[in-house]
């Protein structure tokens, strides 16, 4: 009996459209490997401060990046930071910042829009007008002015982007609630005389989420990426702090070496660069499969 | 129509005063004395901050400060950058064609790629023209622009050491600078000043110096045009007309770029407003980055040094360009789909 309700039957049917998508496959498997990095942290790469893990040891304090060796097998950036410990530790940094962002944003988000979307109306009217004048400003400006306003600091920086972030949410689930409000389904639920919280948690939410759900992940990336931007202009995670952007930051002198030899230091740039760039691909890659699994004008194409 | 144009307009306003509320309201979290210095237009005043707490009121009541500012701000005083040494009004015209430059070079690239890349996505779909397309548009949106730059300077600068970063080389920049009767800057873009005063050294040197900037900012970019026109093109094809076009023996060139893609870019025209968005952010870290003094690369400067008139000044400009590109586009739109209007 159980095995045939339809939201069952559809569940699997998007799992096997996710699945069948050997992108949403390599995607997975990247997130599956950066999960297990985050959580195995202090077994892979021990702590030197106990009290304070995400701080990078370092030995010495010489400027000039070091090699892959014995000791650092990705070697060391400037201020002797060890970089594989960095990375290990930066994977948890970037967690943070992805769920924590996305997760405030999109709840935020989609109660405003959730409102605003079944109310109509003048209070339609006031939030949208909110959204639009909080949408006039790019996302990387607006975030600046607020961690200038508030002050340095990853946390800040986080702060920032959830209040900031929280704007597209609205107009996706908005939309996205439009569209639902005029079905016929809701329009019975409606005459039969089901309350409004009901129709909304019951009927329209559970359908009109899909559209939120790819946004958050592929929004995951970008607030790790603006994150990052932030930590490397010197806005957000102090000097010595395991996030990635803040290694690439150490390392920008070093990007053209001497003359010689002018990839020298490759490894102090490439390797917390290519940890942002994989972890923002894995997020993309699902988010984007998950489009197509959920976009009901494709899904049986 | 008019009653549309005249509709935005009025809303127009209304963000627009929003924008400046909001800007205000996350500067007035700093001290008074920190504030003073957005009151300040030249070095000299500095070092007479209380003074100016004190005359301009800073400890008054938000809506009057917020009524003092804004008159300021009309008049056109934004207050003294530290970082450019210079108001804020003067530094914005000095750093304002260096981006724009930027810009004028990229969008094009965007738009012709975007569109054409999305079509033919969208024509064969799930081949392998599809999906290559698709990886490049994930792994560019993927690329953060500062890392990407990065590693175009490593590349290109350092191994090859055929793309400098900067705007201009050194002798060029101060043979501009020392001979302003013989090199006549009517755009301040060098490219464009380059051609017209006749010194195609210059404008060579200076293209040579844009290609790594643009090329970053359109990788990271043309993947969203990308995947619009491509599922917008999708959307068109299945459409009936296309059927009814292709059961009367049209050819596949006329079914797909007469009547398909004209169709399918009314939608990607929405983007647009998005697009100007991200060239504004993109700009932020590429100037950032290739050392070239534009607005992007004054906002981060004038981030890292708390120099609030700055922010406050650039935020309204990003805020003006961004709401009066989105009416045009609107208006653009009303004109292309009758639809919109008369809803």
């Amino acid at each position: 009996m159980i095995a045939n309700h339809p939201r069952l039957k559809e569940l699997k049917f998007t799992l096997r459209r996710i699945f069948g998508n050997p992108l949403a496959i390599i995607g997975f498997s990247l997130l599956l490997f950066f999960i297990a990095v985050a959580v195995f942290a202090p077994y892979i790469a021990p702590p030197k401060y106990e009290h304070n893990p995400y701080l990078m040891p370092h030995k010495g304090y010489s400027q000039t990046p070091r090699p892959p060796s014995k000791q650092n097998i990705f070697g060391t950036t400037a201020g002797q930071y060890d970089i594989f410990y960095g990375a290990v530790w930066g994977t948890r940094t970037a967690f943070k910042i992805g769920i924590f962002v996305v997760c405030i944003a999109a709840c935020i988000g989609v109660i405003l829009g959730v409102i605003s979307g079944y109310y109509g109306g003048i209070v339609d009217e006031l939030l949208m007008r909110i959204v639009d004048i909080v949408f006039a400003i790019p996302l990387l400006v607006l975030t600046m002015a607020i961690v200038v306003a508030f002050g340095r600091g990853l946390d800040k920086v986080m702060i920032a982007l959830a209040m900031v972030g929280w704007r597209s949410y609205v107009r996706v689930m908005r939309s996205s609630i439009l569209t639902l409000r005029e079905l016929d389904f809701v329009q019975a639920a409606r005459a039969m005389g089901v309350s409004n919280i009901k129709i909304m948690l019951r009927h329209i939410l559970p359908n009109g989420i899909y559209p939120v759900l790819v946004m958050a992940f592929m929004d995951i990336g970008s607030m790790v990426v603006v994150a990052a931007f932030m930590s490397f202009v010197g806005l957000g995670a102090p000097k010595g702090y395991a996030d990635w952007g803040q290694m690439v930051a150490l390392a920008r002198n070093y990007i053209v070496g001497p003359p010689d030899d002018p990839l020298k230091y490759w490894y102090a740039i490439v390797i917390p660069g290519g940890c942002i760039v994989l972890f923002v691909l894995a997020w993309n890659l699902i988010g984007d499969a998950l489009r197509d699994a959920f976009d009901p004008k494709i899904r049986r194409g | 129509m008019a009653t549309y144009i005249i509709r935005r307009l009025l809303l127009l306003g209304v963000v627009l005063f929003g924008v400046s509320i909001l800007i205000f309201g996350i500067l007035m979290t700093f001290s008074p004395e920190r504030r003073a210095a957005a009151y300040v237009s030249s070095p000299q005043q500095v070092k007479d901050i209380p003074a100016i707490v004190e005359q301009f009121g800073l400890d008054d009541p938000f809506y009057l400060q917020y009524f003092r500012w804004i008159k300021e701000v009309f008049s056109g005083n934004l207050g003294w950058s530290v970082v450019a040494a210079r108001p804020v009004w003067d530094a914005f015209w000095h750093y304002f064609p260096i981006t724009l430059e930027l810009n004028l070079f990229t969008s094009p690239f965007i738009i012709i790629f975007g569109i054409w890349l999305g079509t033919q996505a969208g024509i064969h779909r799930n081949t392998f023209i599809d999906h290559s397309t698709r990886i490049f548009a994930i792994t560019g949106w993927s690329l953060p622009t500062f890392l990407f730059g990065l590693i175009m300077l490593m590349i290109f600068y350092g191994y090859f050491g055929i793309f400098p970063p900067g705007i201009i080389s050194d002798d060029l920049g101060m043979f501009i600078r020392e001979n302003p009767d013989r090199f006549r800057q009517y755009t301040h873009m060098y490219t464009i000043d380059g051609l017209l005063n006749g010194r195609l050294d210059i404008t060579l040197d200076a293209l040579k110096r844009l290609f790594m900037p643009v090329l970053t900012q359109v990788v990271v970019i043309v993947a969203l045009l990308m995947r619009v026109m491509r599922s917008s093109m999708i959307e068109e094809i299945s459409k009936e007309y296309i059927l009814t076009a292709r059961a009367k023996g049209a050819d596949k060139r006329t079914i797909y770029f007469k009547h398909a893609r004209k169709n399918a870019l009314i939608p990607v025209v929405t983007v647009a407003g998005w697009l100007v968005a991200f060239l504004m952010e993109g700009s932020i870290a590429v100037e950032y980055i290739f050392t070239r003094q534009g607005i992007g690369w004054w906002l981060a400067s004038s981030a890292i040094s708390l120099d609030i008139p700055v922010l406050m000044g650039v935020c309204l400009f990003f805020g003006l360009v961004y709401v009066i590109a989105n009416l045009i586009i609107d208006i653009l739109y009303a004109y292309i789909d009758p639809r919109i209007r008369l809803t």
